[in-house]
């Protein structure tokens, strides 16, 4: 089922060596770059861009933690949706000022209607009970192979969103959570995106890495040598949710509300895009893919309002995504990482 | 039977009737080319839509029927000529992603051109009413779309097991190479199974905007959902299933809602997807296949 290109990826990445120091060197000055820069944007740009920034970071992030799930793990799963929308609530309803919390959320038992916690342990809490979640649910459907697993997790979004919708007591029904404590700026979403980056290589380029990328592709060969590919695949499963839900709840906090539906199909449809655009199991073509697509649909917003025809940028978006299956099915990047990225970040001397 | 019960069944029936529609060309493009098409319940909203477009200009509705039976053939064959042909034979969670991205193109598209105000959509007024038989009564408008869908499923059973093209179909889906192999026209055949799974879709819409009197650009998601789910409780491929499938789903849908306390109604597709789980977990090849592909 899977195409040449993503074979040859495996050996190249099995000589990518133990200990990069150079390139843990390579990847603090990047990271201080990234800092400097978003200090410039704070300095340069309006609110309306520093956010739109905030966004891509966090769109990025999403991107890369789908990647470690679908793109390394072979696991087509479409549920993100749904654990960023357990993680936006949770934390919502932890960081809500005590005071509202009594009048508006009347079904909150008494402990957690008193509790008002800053936004890090929030932040903590949302991606265990994302976790947790998955944890469970994954132990029933990630039995299920290739489009099955993809259908079930999308009714996991709709499952989801009916609860969220009709536990009026917890969640407010339709209407969401608004007003919630602006916590987040665009340093948590910078922070956010480097800890996604930085655990996500750590996992590819290490045994673990190999062992998802041997089950993806020949699971019944990645058995017989030893791997256990039910456990490996809950953990990539558990692993992508816990980010989900963090990036969840870090979204809620940066627009201040969360409904039912501020995490739709329509949501996980985009962040699958970014992943097979940029190719599934490449880190950078995640990052490059998710910059690329939230710049593009942002850019066409005020076209699309001055012509009024909504829905136009998701039709490009769409139409992309086709082209690039049609023209280039393993994504820009294929399963690795550019030679120049892999030489600076891996540190190796010679390629 | 309570006049309670039995207006619950006939409502489930003709639920179960709309699934069935569209489960049955979901499940006839699985079986011949392993796809699952996801863009296949937006063609569900394309009927609904040009029925009312028809309407609209004044045709009368028996030629309706005929027209949007036409128009969701020729839509079905477009987006295989122009979409799924080209990718064919790339991996199945490809030809998933692009039927994906085939559903969200045509929903903005339709976004686009006719915005997202829901339409009001009528029956004419003798449709609406209620006709009754020993003292219970049901609208005729159910009873319409069940006796209407159950003559085309007849007639697609004909065309499935009685003619040539059926034969090749049948073929196809068993095996496509040595179908192509045995000279059948795989191109052709795929062309047709296309073509008759939309134009059931299509009419499903005609009868969704009947039943529920409201249309709008994006109502193709959940029946394209629940088709699946229907397909998955009946066998992924099969016709038969798809179509016993559909109607179990209709009927245990509408009698979840209509048996339990008023607020659990709102967890009516909750309870669907957590159904669909549960049977792909339990028997995932489906309540009445036997023979078991690898899914699970």
């Amino acid at each position: 089922m899977q195409t040449s290109p993503q074979t040859t990826s495996v050996t190249e990445t099995a000589s990518a060596p133990a200990t990069p120091r150079s390139g843990f060197v390579a990847a603090i000055v990047t990271v201080i770059a990234a800092a400097a820069a978003v200090w410039a944007a704070q300095q340069g740009l309006n609110s309306y861009l520093v956010t739109l920034l905030a966004l891509l970071f966090i769109n990025a992030a999403l991107a890369v933690s789908l990647t470690l799930t679908n793109g390394l793990t072979g696991l087509f799963s479409l549920g993100h949706p749904a654990f960023m929308t357990i993680g936006a609530y949770v934390a919502a309803i932890l960081t809500f000022s005590a005071r509202r919390k009594g009048s508006m959320l009347p079904g909150l038992p008494d402990w957690l209607a008193s509790t008002e916690l800053s936004m890090f342990p929030a932040l903590l809490i949302a991606g265990l009970v994302g976790g947790l979640v998955a944890l469970a649910i994954g132990w029933a459907v990630l039995r299920l192979k290739g489009h099955y697993l993809a259908v079930a997790t999308l009714g996991l979004i709709i499952v989801v969103q009916g609860l969220a919708t009709n536990w009026d007591g917890i969640t407010r029904g339709g209407a969401g959570l608004s007003g919630l404590p602006r916590h987040v700026n665009i340093w948590w979403a910078l922070g956010f995106l480097v800890i996604v980056v930085a655990i996500t290589w750590r996992i590819k380029y290490s045994s673990l890495g190999r062992a998802m990328m041997a089950v993806r592709e020949n699971e019944l060969a990645a058995s017989c040598s030893g791997i256990n590919a039910a456990r490996l695949k809950i953990l990539a499963f558990v692993i992508g949710a816990v980010m989900a839900a963090m990036a969840g709840a870090l979204l809620a906090h940066l627009i201040s509300v969360v409904t039912p539906k501020t995490y739709s199909v329509l949501l996980a449809f985009n962040i699958v895009v970014m992943v097979v655009i940029g190719g599934s199991g490449s880190i950078t073509g995640a990052v490059v893919a998710a910059t690329a697509i939230t710049v593009l649909s942002e850019a066409l917003r005020p076209v699309e309002e001055s012509i009024g025809l909504y829905g136009m940028s998701q039709v490009i978006v769409a139409l992309c995504l086709i082209v690039v299956l049609y023209l280039k099915p393993g994504g820009l990047f294929g399963s690795g990482e550019p030679a120049f990225v892999r030489r600076l970040f891996s540190g190796r001397k010679t390629q | 039977m309570s006049q309670y019960l039995f207006q619950q069944i006939i409502n489930g029936l003709a639920l179960g009737s709309l699934y069935a529609l569209v489960a049955i060309g979901f499940s006839m493009i699985y079986g011949i080319v392993r796809l699952i098409n996801f863009a296949h319940g937006d063609l569900v909203m394309i009927g609904a839509f040009s029925t009312l477009a028809l309407v609209t200009a004044g045709v009368p509705w028996p030629l309706i029927l005929v027209f949007v039976l036409a128009i969701g053939a020729i839509a079905g064959m477009t987006i295989e000529t122009i979409v799924f042909r080209p990718i064919r034979g790339s991996s199945q969670v490809t030809g998933f992603i692009a039927t994906l991205a085939v559903s969200i193109a045509i929903q903005n598209s339709a976004l686009m051109i006719l915005s997202g105000q829901p339409r009001n959509f009528l029956f004419p007024a003798f449709m609406r009413q209620r006709v009754g038989f020993g003292g219970v009564n049901a609208s005729l408008t159910d009873i319409a779309i069940i006796v209407l869908t159950l003559f085309l499923i007849g007639g697609l059973f004909l065309v499935v097991y009685r003619t040539r093209l059926g034969r090749a179909m049948r073929a196809t889906a068993e095996n496509l190479t040595a179908a192509r192999l045995m000279g059948v026209a795989v191109n052709r055949t795929i062309l047709a199974a296309f073509a008759i799974g939309s134009a059931l879709a299509a009419v499903s819409g005609l009868f969704w905007g009947g039943k529920f009197g409201q249309i709008d650009p994006l109502l193709g998601f959940v029946p394209g959902l629940k088709a699946f789910v229907a397909c998955v409780i009946g066998g992924v491929g099969s016709i038969g299933g798809a179509m016993m499938g559909g109607y179990i789903l209709g009927l245990s849908e509408v009698l979840f809602v209509g048996l339990l306390p008023q607020e659990f109604s709102g967890y009516r597709d909750t309870f669907v997807f957590l159904l669909l789980i549960v049977i792909l977990l339990v028997r995932p090849s489906g309540l009445f296949v036997r023979q078991t592909e690898e899914r699970a």
